[in-house]
């Protein structure tokens, strides 16, 4: 999406035709859009069947909530002692199987990766 | 005879009939066709489109399970754009945890890869934090912007002042020179951004410039793609026809003037593009069903040969959105809906 007041155009773009980022799983379907090329349908059936949930629970912010937290991939409300950033990136490259740039950089950082 | 409001493509209301809009989606797929040479679209889908603006709701969503991955070019600048004080970060925290955003994307004010090259290493420290506390994928975006290349602005002869001169021959050295400098910009700030461990990187408004302009972006991400077999290269174009400015370059042995959205994906799925976004500009005396229609006609041709995700370009004056910067949110969520539904984008 491009150019407009952030109401009109993100949230309202959001709102029609949008995941819903970290409500749902919304940033793990586009990680597989953006690692492994998939198109939406099988980005979707991948996220899904690596969360052990179905196509329509992943677009569903109330499962996913509790997806989550279980998962502990990070939520989008500030629950303690939940991941909030890095940490949940770390778990998210297992939990689908992928390569995350700034995890590998990370565990370079602190001498985890050659 | 009941009339529907709907609007214009510079945004105010107009009502219509049943006849006029019908007439008008019809009218639009048609242009659409004959101009890229792609079939229109079918009789179900323009009934799709029908009631679409027959519906009186405002606000209209894409049926459960249709949802996509929304991408955002210029991200934290919008922020800026509307006078809100916070940082890039804090932008990227706001998108992340208020506006359900799917990806993020950093990005500096002045949007270009020329403006950021010699102030990278300032936004690299910026994107390095950001990546430690959110979770979306985060990409790094601006625009090959060939204009900025020209004199005054830049060190190349300007072609709008040699072409009206009868001086082509030297407006295409000129243009040619530019690639070079551009593609260096291009392949520099990529580069940092993905050692400093961005996610990706956005090429946003591709080809404004023209077929050159294509052109350099192509051999870009071409370097780009060679030298990180692993990054995400988003490619969002600046509108459905490239303008031969130059007219005479050729990528892969295909002359870039005149190319349609269909006929661009395959050479950024050639050149190495994770991400397509196919563009369609807006005409703003012509009806939203015109516009739309049109729009999502051009996009479906995308999505039936595409081996990549499409992401359709849906900003103010494209896609179907009204050419204003507060789109009106029936219009929006029209134009929204029918690019996923009948465009069948990955995302936008």
């Amino acid at each position: 999406m491009g150019v407009g007041d952030p109401f009109g155009m993100a949230i309202a773009h959001g709102i029609t035709s949008g995941m819903g980022g970290i409500r749902t799983a919304g940033d793990l379907v586009a990680r597989m859009q953006m690692t492994r090329g998939m198109k939406i349908r099988e980005a979707k059936e991948y996220v899904a069947k690596k969360l052990g949930v179905s196509v329509m629970d992943i677009s569903d912010p109330v499962v996913m909530a509790e997806v989550r937290e279980e998962l502990d991939i990070g939520m989008v409300n500030a629950v303690p002692r939940v991941t909030k950033g890095m940490d949940a990136k770390f778990r998210i490259a297992e939990i689908l199987g992928i390569e995350i740039n700034c995890v590998n950089r990370f565990k370079r950082k602190i001498g985890l990766l050659a | 005879m009941e009339k529907f409001v709907t609007r214009m493509g510079d945004g105010f209301r107009v009502e219509m009939t049943e006849a006029d809009i019908r007439r008008d989606i019809e009218e639009g797929t048609q242009d659409a066709s004959k101009r890229a040479k792609i079939p229109p679209l079918t009789e179900d889908e323009i009934k799709y489109l029908v009631e679409l603006f027959e519906s009186p709701e405002n606000e209209i969503g894409v049926k459960k399970g249709n949802e996509v991955v929304l991408s955002y070019d210029s991200g934290t600048t919008k922020f800026k754009r509307a006078n809100v004080s916070v940082s890039k970060i804090q932008s990227l925290q706001i998108y992340e945890r208020m506006c359900g955003s799917d990806t993020l994307e950093l990005a500096h004010i002045d949007y270009s890869f020329k403006a950021v090259k010699p102030i990278v290493v300032f936004e690299q420290p910026i994107l390095e934090q950001a990546l430690l506390m959110t979770i979306p994928p985060l990409f790094y975006g601006a625009m090959p912007n060939l204009g900025l290349y020209s004199q005054p602005d830049g060190p190349c002869p300007n072609p709008a002042d040699l072409l009206p001169q009868g001086k082509i021959a030297e407006a295409r050295a000129s243009y040619e020179q530019a690639i070079e400098h551009a593609i260096k910009d291009m392949v520099y700030v990529g580069s940092e951004m993905y050692e400093s461990g961005a996610d990706g990187i956005n090429f946003d408004t591709a080809a404004a410039a023209g077929d050159a302009e294509f052109l350099a972006t192509l051999k870009a991400i071409e370097i780009l793609r060679k030298k990180y077999p692993q990054m995400c290269i988003m490619m969002g174009m600046a509108g459905e026809f490239i303008l031969g400015m130059h007219g005479e370059v050729y990528y892969q042995g295909v002359r870039l003037a005149g190319l349609y959205p269909h006929k661009q994906l395959e050479l950024a799925e050639k050149a190495g593009v994770t991400i397509f976004g196919p563009t369609t500009n807006i005409v703003t005396n012509r009806s939203l069903p015109w516009n739309i229609a049109r729009a999502v006609t051009f996009a479906k041709a995308c999505a039936d040969q595409a081996h990549i995700p499409c992401h359709a370009c849906m900003g103010m004056g494209v896609g179907g959105v009204p050419l204003t910067l507060s789109p009106p949110i029936d219009a929006l969520s029209r134009a929204s809906k029918a690019m996923v539904e009948i465009g069948r984008m990955d995302g936008l």
